[in-house]
């Protein structure tokens, strides 16, 4: 019988073979592996694509505003620059990236599980999400879309001259990724827990994998049905929000952000659940007010679908709307905040190792904190009437969005990159990408605050010369914020060939994940695991602080 | 009661079974909210021009409607029996049975062609040449369209997925019944929404 007390008693002999290895080296074998572990890595080659194809388009829309005249790029090009770059960022890297890489790989090796509930679905969901973004990729090389990410009707449906519907169409289809992995995530929980792995004994990841499920499953089908009327309007000449026969463009508003809000959430939770993991394990402290950071999760995923009017302040919709989503969108902050206390509860007296995940995720906290309160900004409607479609907005949910999912994104990968491939990479370098991107992403998104706050509309490729310094200040973030991205491409990539092995449990970490070899072989544990206890027995009653390991020698598990 | 084939990672029938349902179920909820979003332009539309609603919904072939809504319900009959049948390894039924869901499948797909022929034949898809004035009217037809086409869309699935349960050999049959209730729910779920489309489009102004 094996505890989790026993560290590493899960893991196989020395000399044994890994999921790299088992079931074969083809390419064939990884294209048609149903292995959860190695389906992480073809998502994960996925969205490493995808993401430098929207920075690249991120770059030159920061390149094109450094001067105020628009002498790069023409009004028209710019439109579907930051069409491209909002479109691709959203679905094909912020939405899929923590939940199918990092989550795909550990959530049945942190409950514990063989795979997840259905190993086909999860490969067929893959082969989805490329055939959307292939699909994206056409419209976008045969000369993209201008409508923005939001396909905002009758714009999108009657006027515009771009590939509308075929951009819409890949989106559609990656919805349907997102569902088939919410459905998976969801019966792997529910149903492939080990034995003594109780709800209130899960990680926090894997709830964070559990609520964002949640969202997936409920709120992607509103989205494929809001594309599918633009559909049906543009290619069909159906009048369903045509306000000349009587249609509502509004009601497009709505549908879109019923998805588009919680689509926030899907994006923010699974970061707080690697935040969660990282800081306990970093602080050697167990994570304070376990119980509340999970209930803030379930609240935060439920009434996160009950905000989505806060983006239609100005648009026509009635005072009374507005001012019930004006309070529903100040409610979901306590949770938000209740997480972020429950952090700050864990660093308090702990034994923080300032390693790069854990610089990565503190990089979070701030982050998040920060994009959180100008949201509480936005969520009040006078102040919002006042900013809305300025770079405030776009200064907010860059936060929220990638100094927030991306900072946890990038701290993950380094935190699980030794589980995961079963190297080290150089901590030095790691942790110059992580303070790199920290102040590049402050440098970058922090002016835009100041510009919104001034009045600059966002979505213009021209703008009146007083605003240039802020610009340029912006701009030149990015060129850090860049670099820190494409930095860790390098020693992340030397790791993979070069690097030292990594040991099962480098981190001297609890969870169930760290039991098993790095990289863990094919069936995730020699025999399946029984849990005893919380994953987080740092600092416990009776353990000095740093001594994780048990005061008895564990028994030999052969 | 025959063995059940087991797929990875299931140790056991039971757990399988459990999971299949489970699964279909929560996509069953994702189904119910997109049509969910369907029927709130329905929902908004008619609210916004109740008058032109019904004139236009006047129009809808209600002969059509009801034949179809006929020809699911006994489908949905035949699928259950055909589930049924697997669960109790009565293998000549079951195909039987799969066989007439099959057939009432296509069917209701061909009565809904001849009803299409004879809308387009009275002008009424949405367009120039729409034959009614009212405001709101061209809003019912678009949501006429729209959700006939994407329910068509899922019978064709449908039809699809007892082509599959037609193809698992004789032999194999009794071990797939976990397989045939996924299939059965899925089917149920496609004739809920045309019962709920019935009302919407055939029973409005009548």
């Amino acid at each position: 019988m094996s505890t989790l007390e026993d560290t590493g008693a899960l893991a196989r002999e020395p000399g044994r073979t890994s999921f790299l290895t088992e079931g074969g080296t083809t390419v064939r074998s990884w294209l048609l592996s149903t292995d959860h572990k190695r389906i992480a890595f073809l998502y994960a080659a996925g969205i490493t694509f995808f993401f430098f194809l929207g920075g690249a388009a991120a770059t030159l829309i920061r390149a094109e505003l450094v001067t105020p005249a628009g002498d790069l790029l023409t009004a028209d090009e710019y439109n579907r620059l930051f069409t491209l770059h909002g479109v691709i960022m959203v679905w094909f890297f912020l939405v899929p990236s923590i939940p199918t890489t990092l989550g795909n790989f550990l959530l049945p090796l942190m409950i514990g599980a063989r795979e997840v509930a259905f190993p086909r679905l999860n490969l067929f969901s893959w082969y989805l999400y490329m055939g959307g973004g292939l699909l994206t990729l056409l419209s976008l090389l045969l000369g993209g879309v201008d409508t923005g990410w939001t396909f905002y009707t009758p714009f999108s449906t009657l006027y515009s001259n771009s590939y509308v519907l075929l951009a819409a169409a890949g989106v559609f289809v990656v919805g349907f990724s997102s569902i088939a992995t919410g459905i998976n995530f969801l019966a792997t929980i529910h149903l492939l827990r080990a034995k003594g792995m109780t709800w209130m004994r899960m990680p926090l990841f894997a709830w964070a994998m559990y609520t964002v499920s949640l969202v997936m499953v409920l709120a992607t089908p509103v989205l494929a049905i809001s594309l599918l009327l633009i559909f049906a309007e543009r290619a069909f000449g159906l009048p369903i929000f045509d306000p000349r026969s009587g249609g509502d463009p509004l009601l497009f508003q709505h549908l879109f952000w019923f998805y588009s809000h919680p689509a926030v959430y899907i994006m923010v939770l699974p970061a707080f659940g690697v935040v969660s993991e990282i800081i306990a394990c970093e602080a050697r402290r167990r994570v304070f007010g376990y119980e509340f950071m999970v209930y803030a999760m379930v609240a935060i995923a439920v009434i996160g679908f009950m905000v989505w009017g806060h983006h239609m302040f100005v648009s026509g919709q009635s005072p009374f709307a507005s001012l019930v989503f004006s309070f529903l969108s100040f409610v979901v902050a306590v949770p938000s905040a209740i997480k972020v206390f429950n952090w700050t509860g864990t660093l308090y007296r702990g034994q923080i190792r300032f390693s790069a995940p854990m610089l990565y995720a503190l990089g979070f906290v701030g982050l998040f904190t920060l994009g959180g309160l100008t949201g509480l900004f936005l969520a009040s409607i006078p102040i919002d009437v006042q900013v809305t479609d300025t770079y405030f907005v776009v200064a907010h949910f860059h936060y929220i969005m990638v100094g927030g999912s991306v900072s946890a994104f990038f701290g993950g990968l380094h935190f699980w990159w030794p589980k995961i491939t079963g190297r080290m990479y150089s901590e030095t370098l790691a942790k110059f990408a992580a303070v790199s991107m920290f102040f590049g992403f402050n440098f970058t998104f922090f002016p835009q605050f100041i510009l919104g706050y001034m009045g600059m509309p966002r979505r213009y490729h021209e703008y009146p010369p007083e605003f240039q310094a802020w610009h340029v200040m912006s701009s030149t973030g990015a060129v850090v914020l860049a670099f820190a991205y494409l930095w860790p491409l390098f020693y992340l990539g030397w790791s993979l060939v070069k690097g030292e092995r990594a040991d099962d449990n480098p981190h001297d970490a609890t969870g169930l994940e760290w039991q098993t070899s790095s990289p863990p072989p094919k069936d995730n544990f020699a025999e399946p695991p029984i849990v005893t206890g919380t994953p987080y027995r740092y600092h416990a009653e009776g353990f000095a602080p740093h001594e994780v390991r048990p005061i008895h020698a564990p028994q030999d598990p052969q | 009661m025959t063995e059940v084939t087991l797929q990875e990672p299931w140790a056991t029938a039971e757990r399988q079974r459990v999971a299949v349902q489970f699964g279909m179920w929560l996509f069953l909820a994702t189904e119910t909210l997109f049509f969910g979003g369907l029927f709130l332009t329905y929902a908004v539309a008619r609210f916004s021009h109740p008058a032109g609603f019904v004139a236009a919904a006047r129009e809808a072939e209600a002969m059509f409607g009801t034949i179809n809504t006929v020809v699911l319900l006994t489908s949905s009959l035949t699928m259950a029996i055909a589930e049924r049948a697997v669960r109790e390894a009565l293998v000549p039924l079951a195909r039987a049975m799969f066989a007439a869901t099959l057939m009432l499948g296509v069917a209701f797909l061909v009565v809904k062609g001849f009803e299409y022929r004879s809308d387009i034949v009275k002008h009424l898809v949405p367009g120039p040449e729409f034959t009614l004035s009212q405001t709101g009217a061209s809003q019912f037809w678009a949501f006429y369209w729209t959700a006939t086409g994407v329910h068509a869309c899922h019978m064709l699935i449908g039809l699809g997925v007892v082509t599959r349960m037609l193809l698992i050999p004789a032999a194999d049959l009794p071990g797939r019944s976990t397989t045939a209730e996924g299939s059965a729910l899925y089917w149920h779920l496609v004739d809920l929404i045309w019962v709920i489309l019935y009302a919407l489009i055939y029973l409005v102004g009548r």
